[in-house]
C-alpha cells in the first residue's frame, strides 16, 4: 500500500467511524406543541379605556399582577430601574397632544405605558443577535437566552419601554413566582405581552387583574377577529397612539 | 546492540508504571468513581428513557427552550405519548426536586457548570 492508498483508506475509515456515532446520537424525534387551550389571533393589540382608567386614581393593579407574575423587580435608584408596565403623565405620553389651553389636570393625568409591540418595531430592526424580533401574530418577543446586553434596542425604542439589569435582579424580589425565570445581570427585558399566558389560553396578566376588578380599562385581542370587543371599541371610538408621526405603527391603543 | 536487552527491559518497566492506573483498577475490579446522584422517589421514568437523558438531556433542554420561546409552543410529547408541559422549573425540577443533589453534582463531577440557575428559579434553594 503506498501513501496515497494509505490516507484514502484511513480516511474513509474515519468517515464510517464518525457517521455510526452520528447515527446512534441522533436526537429521537421530538415533538412539541402548543396547549389545546391556546389562544391565538393573527394580530394582538390591546387597547387602554383612558376614562375607564381614570375612574381608579392610584390604582396600581395591572402593573402589581404583572410584575408579580413576571419577577420584576422594585429598583429604588431610578437609574437602575425595571419596568415592563408602569404609569406616566398624560403630558409625557402624548407630549404632541398638550397645548398652551391643556389643564394642569389633564397634563398630571396617569396613564399606563408599556411596550407598545409595533407593526413596524425599530428594536426588532437593530437586535443584533436576533433575541428580540417581531412574532407573525404581533407580538415583539423577547428571547433572554440571545441577549448579549448591547442595549441596542433601548436605544432604538422612542417609548422607554425597555429596561436593563444593571445589577443582579433577584435582591430586589419581595416574592419570587418559580414558574416564570427572573433575569440576571447584563439582559435587556421587556413587556411580552404574556406570551406564556397566551400559549395556555389565558389573558394578559394586567388584563385580567383590571377585569377581575370590575374596572374594564385594559382591552385585549384581534381587532379584525369578528364580534372582538377590542375591535369594536376601537371602531367606535377615537383613539391615540403613542408618537404616530415616528411611524412605528404601535399596537397598544389610547381610548379618549 | 549490545545494549538491547537493557533498553527493552527499561520500556517494558516503564510501560508497565506508566499503565498502573489501569492494572490498579483491573486489580480491584471497580470501575471509576461515579457521581452520586439522588433519583427522584415515587417516579419511574423520566420524560424520555435514563439512557436518553444521560445522553441528551442538554440537547432535550435546547429544544425546549426554542419551542417555547421562539415556536409560541408549550408541551412536549414524549417517544412513549406522554404529555409534559414545557418548563425547567416546574417540570425538570418538579420531579428531581433536590437539584443540588441531582443536576449539580452530576455536573461538578463532569465539570461543566450551565448558568440557567441564574434566571431559572430553584423553588425550595432559592430567596
Ligand atoms: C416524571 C418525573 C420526571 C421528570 C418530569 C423528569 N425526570 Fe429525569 N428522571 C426521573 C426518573 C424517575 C429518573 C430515573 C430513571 C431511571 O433510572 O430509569 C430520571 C433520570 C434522569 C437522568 C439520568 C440520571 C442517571 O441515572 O444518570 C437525567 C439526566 C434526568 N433525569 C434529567 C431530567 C431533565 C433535564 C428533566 C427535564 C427535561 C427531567 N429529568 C424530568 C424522573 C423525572
Ligand atoms: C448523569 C449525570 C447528569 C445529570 C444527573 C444531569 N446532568 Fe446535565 N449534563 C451532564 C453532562 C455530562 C453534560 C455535558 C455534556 C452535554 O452537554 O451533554 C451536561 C450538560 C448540561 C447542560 C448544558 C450545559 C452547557 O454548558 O452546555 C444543561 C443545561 C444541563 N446539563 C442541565 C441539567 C439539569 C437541569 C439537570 C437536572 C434536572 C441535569 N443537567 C442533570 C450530566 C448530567
Ligand atoms: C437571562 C435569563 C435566562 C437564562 C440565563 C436562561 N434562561 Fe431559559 N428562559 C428565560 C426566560 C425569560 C424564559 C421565558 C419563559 C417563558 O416564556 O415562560 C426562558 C424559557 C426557557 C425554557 C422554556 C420555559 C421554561 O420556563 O422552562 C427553557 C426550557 C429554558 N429557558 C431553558 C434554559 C436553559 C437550559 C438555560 C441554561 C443553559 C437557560 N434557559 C438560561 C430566561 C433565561
Amino acid at each position: 500500500m503506498d501513501r496515497r492508498d494509505f490516507i484514502k483508506t484511513a480516511g474513509l475509515g474515519a468517515f464510517g467511524l464518525g457517521g455510526a456515532a452520528v447515527g446512534t446520537a441522533l436526537i429521537r424525534a421530538t415533538t412539541t406543541k402548543p396547549s389545546r387551550e391556546v389562544v391565538r389571533a393573527k394580530r394582538w393589540a390591546m387597547g387602554i379605556d383612558l376614562r375607564a382608567c381614570a375612574q381608579h386614581p392610584g390604582c396600581r393593579k395591572c402593573i402589581d399582577a404583572c410584575h408579580a407574575a413576571h419577577n420584576v423587580p422594585s429598583i429604588p435608584e431610578p437609574r437602575h430601574e425595571v419596568k415592563w408596565l408602569w404609569k406616566a403623565t398624560y403630558e409625557r405620553t402624548f407630549p404632541e397632544q398638550v397645548h398652551e389651553y391643556t389643564t394642569a389636570t389633564t397634563r398630571e393625568q396617569p396613564v399606563p405605558v408599556l411596550c407598545n409591540h409595533c407593526a413596524n418595531a425599530p428594536c426588532a430592526r437593530v437586535c443584533p443577535t436576533g433575541a428580540t424580533w417581531k412574532r407573525a401574530d404581533g407580538i415583539v418577543m423577547m428571547d433572554e437566552h440571545r441577549c448579549i446586553g448591547c442595549r441596542y434596542c433601548m436605544a432604538a425604542c422612542p417609548y422607554g419601554a425597555r429596561s436593563f439589569n444593571w445589577q443582579d435582579p433577584r435582591p430586589y424580589l419581595h416574592t419570587v413566582t418559580a414558574d416564570y425565570p427572573t433575569r440576571a445581570k447584563g439582559v435587556v427585558e421587556t413587556c411580552t405581552f404574556c406570551a406564556e399566558r397566551l400559549v395556555a389560553g389565558l389573558p394578559p396578566a394586567c388584563v385580567e387583574a383590571c377585569q377581575a376588578a370590575g374596572f374594564g380599562a385594559l382591552l385585549f385581542g384581534d381587532p379584525d377577529e369578528p364580534g372582538a370587543e377590542i375591535g369594536r371599541a376601537l371602531r367606535a371610538r377615537d383613539a391615540l397612539r403613542r408618537s404616530p408621526a415616528l411611524g412605528t405603527a404601535p399596537q397598544v391603543f389610547y381610548l379618549v | 546492540m549490545a545494549d538491547g536487552a537493557k533498553v527493552a527491559g527499561g520500556l517494558m518497566v516503564f510501560v508497565a508504571l506508566a499503565c498502573a492506573p489501569i492494572w490498579l483498577v483491573l486489580a480491584r475490579r471497580s470501575t471509576a468513581s461515579q457521581p452520586e446522584i439522588e433519583l427522584p422517589v415515587g417516579q419511574k421514568r423520566c420524560v424520555e428513557s435514563a439512557e436518553f437523558m444521560r445522553q441528551r438531556h442538554a440537547a432535550l433542554l435546547v429544544d425546549w427552550r426554542d419551542a417555547v420561546v421562539r415556536e409560541g409552543l408549550n408541551r412536549y410529547v414524549a417517544s412513549d405519548g406522554r404529555e409534559f408541559r414545557i418548563s425547567l422549573t416546574g417540570t425538570c425540577l418538579g420531579c428531581h426536586t433536590q437539584a443540588s443533589a441531582f443536576c449539580d453534582r452530576c455536573h461538578a463531577y463532569i465539570g461543566v457548570s450551565p448558568e440557567c440557575w441564574s434566571c431559572h428559579v430553584r423553588p425550595s434553594e432559592n430567596p
